[in-house]
This record gives C-alpha cells, structure tokens and sequence, in this order.
C-alpha cells in the first residue's frame, strides 16, 4: 500500500524532488500537487529569455502533463492551499479540495518584494516571478512606450533587457549608487551600467521611487528628488522573500522562511518543506542550484534514508543578457585575512576579481569575460589550495603557469588624441611618433622635441610610461611613488589619466586605471572625489561618504568628538549686530569655549554634534555663513586696517582682503589655503607666511605665495606685482586655479611649488598672460557651483540623518 | 527584555555611512559598507576615543576620524602595526529591521 505524499506547490524544487524520489523509491508513493499557478511545472528561469522573445513557454517546460501521468500524479492546478490541518493530516485549498497526507512536502517557493509607495497598486505595476508576469510585460511592451524597472539587481537588469528587446523605451531606477551591488563592486557595476546604456536603456542609480503616478492605470513615477518620469508600464524587481504564511499558519516553526534542519525536516517530522521557502542554517536561498541539493536531499528522507543530510550551498549567478557576460560566485566580505586579486581591462571591458582567504578562493566576479567561471567555482567549492597557481590565478585556467598583467595597460588604452602633457597640449600620438621619427631615448631628449613634461612637470611619469610602450626595456624609467596601497599610479599620473581619458566618478577611475583593491581606502577616495571636482565642476557630483567627517558636516571635530562652528567674518570685518548673535548663540547651546583664531575669526568650540543645524541656523538668520574653517578650501584672508585708519597704509588692504575672500570662498583645493592682504611693508596681517599675500605698496601691489606658518615655518616668495586691484584677483585666482590642477592632494601649497619649481609657476600665471586668463575663466566656472553655504543647506534639511542618532535607549525603558 | 533589541529599519543607515545608537553603556556605531553589509562597534576607536561613527568607511573598515587608525568593521581590531579592539556587536537583520544583541548592550553598561 503507496503512502501518501502531498505537495504544495509546482515549482521547480518540488518538481525536482518528485524526480529524484521516483527514481529511488519507485511506486512507495501515491502523490497529489497543488500548485496555485494553472500550468505544469516550467523552468522558471528562464523566464527572461521568453520575455525577450529568444524562447517560448514549450521550450521551458520541465515536466508536460504526460509525465503526471505516468507517475500517477494527482495535480491540482490552480488551486492554492489555503490551510494545512495537523491534526486531521490534511490540506485543503481555496475552493475546497482537500487530501490527506502521511507526508507532506511545503515548496511554497517565494513571492516578489513590493515597495509599499503610493501608486504601488494600480494597474500597470507588475512583479517579475511567473509567466502571468511575462505576459503582462509582453502584453504592454505591444504598445511600445515607456517601461519604468524598479531594481538594479539581476532580476530587474534581465526585466529590462526584455523589455527593450521588445521595443520598449527602458529605463532602471536602482536605490544604490550602481548596479548589482550585492554581486558586484562599484567598478564592476559601472561597467555593466555603461554595457546597459549601449544598448539604449537608461540607468539612473542613488534614484529612490517616492510615488508611482495614475488614477486608474500607471502613468509614470516620481523620485525623491521631484523628477518624474512617464511610464507606460512598471515593474518592481526589488527582491523575493520566502512565502512562510501557510506553514507559519500550521503553526510550524518560522522565521525569515520555513526552518528545516539539515534532513528538511520541518517542526514537525511528518513534514518537508524544500525551497526558497526555506530557512536552513539562517540562510534563504534565491537560486536553483541550492533548491537542486535540498530536493535531493528531501527525496532521499522520503525514501527512507535517515542520514540524508543538506549543509547549505555555495552559490554562483549569472545574468540572463545576451551579450553582457556576467558571473558572480560566493562571499565578497573584506576581513583582514582575506585578499583581493583584481584584473582589469577597461579597454576591454573586462573585470576579475577573487577573494581569496587562507590561499583558498570565496569568492569570484568575472565580468565580460566569463570563461572561466566554473573553473573558479570549482576551485571555490572544493576549497582548493591555489597557493601554486596565485600568480596567474586570475587569467584563469589556460595561463596556469602564464605571465602576469601589464602594469601599464592604462596608458597603452589611451588613444592617440589623448592629451598627456597639459601645459603645452602635447597628446600620446605625438609623443609616439617624435619618439620613432627622431629615435629619442631619453626623458630629456623627449622633454626637448616635444615639449611634454618641459614645464611644470607633472605628467613626467606618464610620459616616461609611454617611453617605456614605444620603446620596451631600452628605456628605464625612474620609480613614481604610487598614490596609496590601491593602485601603482602617482597622484600626477592619476589626475593626467582622469584627464585624458575624460574618467568622470571614482567606480570609473578605479576600473579604467586598474586599481588594485575593490572600492578604494581612505586615503584615494577622499583624492579621487577632489581630482573630479576640481576637473569636472559642472558634472561631477561630489561624494560626501569620500570626505573626511569635517568637510562632510561643515565643522571641525574636535578631540572629544565635539565640533567648532567659525562663521565667516569677510577680511575679517565683524559688527555689533553679528558679535550679539555669536554671544546668544554660545549662551542658547551651552557653547563652552568662544575663541578668537589665527586667521581673525571667532571660533566656538565644543558644540554638541546634534545641535550643529540649530546653531547654524541661528547663524545664517543673522547674516553669516560658513567660514570653512574646517576645509581642504579658502578658509581666511586674514588682513590689517589699510588706509582706512592707518597712518602708514599705502591701500585699502581691507577692502582687497573682502572682495578677495568673496570672490574665492567656497573653493576647494588640494589643501587649505589661508591669504593675507596687509597695507604696507610693516606687514601686520603677516601675509608673508600665507599661502597665498598681498603686501600693498605705494605704486601698486606685490603678491606673494607659498608661504606657511604651520609644520614648517617658510616665508613666502614674490611671484609679481600688479598696479591694480583687478589684476591682482585676476592674478590670485589663476594661481590658485594652477595648484587645484596641479597639487597633489593634502599638498600644501608651498610643497607644491617647491615640486613643480617656481619659475613654472611665474611662467605660467605672470608671463604668460593667455594661460593665466584661462586659468581665471576655469576659476571661474569652478566658482559658480561652489558658492553654496554649506550650511544653509543642512539646515534646509540636507543630510538630516546625520545630526541625530538612530535611536536612543539611554533612557529608563531601555534598562528593564 | 527580549534577547534582541530593534534599532530602526536598514534603509536608515547611508551606504558606507553609519548611524549612531545611544545607549546607557556608550553610544553605538552601525555601519553599512559598499556591499551592503551591516556592522555594529561600540562607538569608541581603540586609540584615543575617536567617535568611529564619524570616520571614512572603505570596504569593510573605517578609518577613525581622529587619528586615522583603520579598524575593521567584522572585528572591531585595528588594523596594520596599531594594536586594540573596540567592541563589536552582534547584529542580524529580520525582515527590513536591524537588531543589536541586548546582551552586548547591557555588558558595555555594566
């Protein structure tokens, strides 16, 4: 006499457990299926090939309605079971139908995750996780339009290649800053965001969905940021949680998902739940690969073998694209005993990387070329010691034993146009050809012909790079120090590279100039976030999560975790009415410390963190605004009292000093950068230990720069001297603008100078007057987004998380 | 008391930011790296005290903001030649809410 089996649900799991079970123990089971989907069971992934059009449903079909048949199979289509009695032994579904079980197998599988927004319910919206949804999507994409895919993950990337391989206007929204975050590093995920928008669909990441818009049918969306954009059709492919309900319902033991142990056994014995409805070992699991060992497993107890046991999966995924090679297998966590082995080749649009811990492989991402992705995995999942293979480990399997990387790959990408020296506009083309035409060998001799790192000298390295490419091993280049632990390029060779290359984010840089780690540290992406500011001011937004904490909130820590609030006072220049607001705001927020600077201003020590928006508030009613005392920027122009009230002042020293700090505040550079203007040569604003100073002169003004007044002691040099005003701002500003482009970050000024040598600098911002002009008009530009008081957008709301804490027990509730 | 305690929902925490828990032992750091991962440290970098709330998180480390030691966030050790160990927290994730171990809280107040 057959047992009997009910299962719930027709998916794969189930289905594949049905298989292995008939196989071993053939004719022991009488069984029943309720599946609430009205078909037979179909491989559900590939699901994303039938929405593109490259397959059809028969062509995913598993098992066809002969194959219930033959084994006798009871199946109830369309019916969802609604209730498992315990007692009774049996289920009952919806309408009714009901069967008795000896055991039962809950394969409930998972449901898709909704964002519960407004507009989430109407019409239009659909989930991607059955073939109902496919038709859905098929069914919209017949009118072409606009599709909306909310989800930059694997499911909701495949969605959205379906849909504009059906005609569709496509466009992604994805809540992180790139796509596949889960899989897939920032570089990774950029190339596979630029593969993406070759092929016409719009990636839009950091897009938070606020509202799905329409009265009856979706009409478009809107993001937090008040963009809306027009949709025809949305889907939410956000995630999948594990459809517990009934079996929590039975009262079976339930968490995320159903708890089996490692014989799938639930609570209660006579019961098996195998798939993504599972919680084995605190893990749920999305893919088929593991659900095939769980049905495995699960047939063999049923079967009747009590040692059968499942001990949780490695996994791999691969993204469903035609033409975008995609693979992603194990554990990307960084620990201290793990390491990382990149490869990169942005020409190619190739990127490895492997997580290696005790010489063993975690994990793999290969993206663009995938090959050897089961090699690796195999590596991964038998634990292989690859201690003999590091070497070569990341070419994979058929250079076992093969060369390693060029480290110079980023120049050799480069094309001819792309400009290596910036001083005198000479591209690598030209550099190449000069090299061959004249059969030059050393630095100097390129230096003379070509005039490429003849001034200020900063692409040196690169161009010595591109010796080394056309000339081999008969050209010995010296060693450039490289930026940080991340990468082997110097700060020079870096900022030329974002340059010439046009690299626009950091996730670029880092894949396009090969960087070694996965997303940076902390000392190349604070770097990095400067060298694209300073290059792109229009375009690139700039990362805060990159800023050291006192750039990121506008204020200055302090060593027992407070900060100081320095409101800008121009030139110096203060008033009773500003003094009255200071002195309020110290006495209103318990201010401990009021303190006057070295650069003129008033500095209020020891504010609390979450009172920071409210003192700056009070400030900013008042008139006054950021000083930047915290900035790699234009912090002071520190000044005397000219001819206003001197007796020797020759001008007006504290008028040049505010209009110079009005025209320059909010600028960020390499490293601070503090002016002084005095009024005479008694020089008591002490502009000659400032990085930048005016001292005013009868006939005129002399500027002054590089000085400092802090690790070392230097006095300034004379750079010129102007007969104006204008043409002393003029003359400020395009030096400035020369150390943002040339300074190394955290250099100062004086370091800067000394390294690119003063008489470049004289060259180009005095003698040079086209150069300068430009570098004023750079300044310029980079100014007109740079004017914005920080502070006023904070207390505008801007990062309001970052001024309160998430929660606060220290109150009594949190000690019972 | 239950053995876990909810801190708010996941989406709180900025990526490779963190948010600050006050507790009656010392405040608590959550941090969120690149990846998405969760952590949890008491508040406080082994060195000086320096709030790691506050500093640069890169990979699964933050560089405290004082004096720049790295401590790893999975750990709590600093890293490279510092030596110490600031506390870690246990954390999981239930649903869309993250949990801190209430053991570990009230040991830091102990």
């Amino acid at each position: 006499m057959p047992k009997k089996l009910v299962v719930i649900g027709n998916g794969m799991a189930a289905g594949h457990a049905l298989e292995e079970l008939f196989e071993r123990a053939p004719g022991d089971y009488e069984v029943t299926i309720f599946g609430a989907e009205p078909r037979v069971n179909y491989n559900r992934i590939m699901l994303s090939p039938v929405l593109s059009g490259e397959k059809a449903y028969e062509d995913i079909l598993i098992h066809d309605d002969a194959w219930y048949e033959t084994h006798g199979i009871t199946l109830h289509r369309g019916k969802q079971v609604v209730e498992i009695d315990r007692m009774a032994r049996r289920v009952i579904a919806a309408d009714g139908t009901a069967a008795e079980y000896d055991q039962l197998l809950v394969a409930t599988g998972s449901m898709p995750f909704v964002v519960p927004i407004p507009g989430a319910t109407l019409p239009g919206v659909v989930t991607y996780r059955d073939l109902d949804d496919v038709h859905r999507m098929l069914e919209a994409a017949q009118g072409g339009g606009h599709a909306i895919v909310i989800g930059g993950g694997l499911l909701g990337l495949e969605a959205a290649a379906g849909l504009r391989a059906q005609g569709m206007e496509v466009t992604v929204l994805h809540l992180m800053p790139t796509l596949m975050e889960r899989q897939l590093d920032p570089s990774a995920g950029y190339l596979l965001q630029k593969a993406f928008e070759d092929r016409g669909i719009a990636v839009r990441c950091k897009a938070n969905t606020h509202a799905i818009l329409g009265d009856t049918q979706v009409t478009g969306v809107r993001l937090d940021d008040g963009t809306e954009l027009p949709a025809d059709i949305v889907v939410m492919a956000v995630g999948i949680r594990p459809n517990a309900v009934l079996a929590k319902d039975a009262g079976l033991e339930t968490n995320r998902g159903v708890l089996v142990g490692d014989d799938m056994r639930t609570s209660d014995p006579d019961i098996f739940s195998v798939g993504e409805c599972v919680e084995h070992r605190g893990l749920c699991y999305g893919l088929v690969a593991p659900l095939y060992e769980m049905a495995k497993v699960v047939a063999a107890q049923l079967a009747g073998d009590r040692t059968a046991a499942y001990t949780g999966s490695v996994t791999a995924t691969k993204l469903k694209v035609t033409g975008i090679d995609l693979f992603s297998a194990g554990d990307f966590g960084e620990a201290k005993d793990r390491q990382d082995i990149v490869l990169r080749d942005a020409a190619r649009g190739i990127y490895k990387r492997l997580v290696l811990k005790e010489n063993r492989i975690v994990g793999a991402v290969l993206y663009g070329e995938t090959g050897d992705g089961s090699w690796f995995f195999d590596l991964l999942r038998k634990e292989t010691d690859v201690t003999d293979l590091r070497d070569t480990l990341i070419f994979g399997q058929s250079y076992v034993g093969g060369a390693p990387l060029d480290p110079m790959a980023a120049v050799a990408a480069l094309p001819d146009d792309a400009e290596i020296c910036g001083c005198n506009g000479v591209c690598k083309g030209k550099i190449v050809q000069t090299i061959t035409d004249k059969g030059l060998s050393t630095l100097a001799e390129v230096r003379a012909h070509t005039k490429a790192s003849a001034s200020c000298g900063t692409c040196t390295g690169l161009v010595e790079q591109v010796m080394t490419l056309t000339l081999g091993d008969k050209f010995a280049k010296s060693a450039v120090e490289p930026m940080c632990g991340c990468t082997d390029l110097g700060h020079d060779d870096v900022r030329r590279l974002i340059r010439a290359a046009g690299l626009k984010s950091i996730p670029a840089v880092m894949q396009e100039l090969g960087w070694k780690t996965s997303c940076g540290c902390a000392k190349c992406r604070p770097a990095l976030n400067y060298y694209l500011l300073c290059d792109w001011p229009e375009e690139y937004e700039d990362d805060g999560r990159s800023r050291f904490i006192n750039e990121r909130i506008h204020a200055n820590i302090q060593k027992d975790g407070t900060y100081s609030v320095v409101p800008r006072m121009w030139g110096g220049l203060t008033n009773p009415r500003e003094l009255r607001a200071i002195a309020d705001v110290a006495e209103k927020y318990n201010i401990p410390t009021v303190k006057v600077t070295g650069g003129q201003r008033i500095d209020l020590l020891g504010v609390r963190k979450e009172d920071l928006p409210a003192v700056w508030a009070d400030l900013n009613d008042a008139g006054m605004v950021s000083g930047h005392a915290y900035a790699k920027g234009l912090r002071t122009v520190k000044t005397c009292v000219g001819t206003e009230w001197c007796r020797f002042g020759t001008q007006d020293s504290t008028g040049l000093g505010v209009k110079i700090e009005k025209f320059m505040w909010g600028s960020w550079t390499p490293a601070k950068v503090k002016m002084g203007v005095s009024g005479c040569p008694r020089n008591c604003a002490e502009s000659t230990c400032k990085d930048v100073g005016v001292i005013c002169v009868d006939s005129g003004f002399e500027i002054h720069f590089a000085g400092a007044a802090g690790l070392h002691i230097k006095g300034t040099q004379i750079l010129c001297k102007v007969p104006d005003e204008d043409e002393c701002i003029e003359v400020i500003a395009a030096l400035t603008q020369l150390y943002r482009e040339q300074g190394h970050y955290l250099e100062r000024m004086y370091k800067w100078a000394d390294r690119v040598g003063v008489d470049s600098i004289k060259a180009t911002v005095v003698e040079d007057l086209e150069k300068r002009r430009a570098l004023y008009e750079r300044f310029v530009i980079s100014q007109r987004n740079a004017q914005v008081d920080p502070w006023a957008e904070r207390v505008a709301g801007r990062d309001a998380h970052e001024f309160r804490p998430m929660a606060n027990f220290t109150l009594a509730e949190a000690a019972e | 008391m239950s053995e876990w305690i909810d801190v708010g929902p996941v989406e709180d925490v900025p990526l490779l930011g963190s948010r600050v828990v006050q507790t009656p032992g010392g405040d608590i750091a959550v941090f969120k790296a690149a990846d998405g991962t969760l952590f949890a440290l008491r508040d406080r970098c082994p060195h000086k005290g320096g709030p790691l709330s506050q500093g640069i998180v890169h990979g699964h480390s933050v560089t405290c903001p004082l004096h720049n030691w790295v401590i790893s966030l999975k750990t709590g050790e600093a890293q490279g030649a510092d030596q110490g160990c600031t506390h870690r927290i246990p954390l999981r994730i239930e649903g869309s809410r993250i949990l801190l171990a209430a053991s570990a809280l009230l040991a830091l107040a102990a």
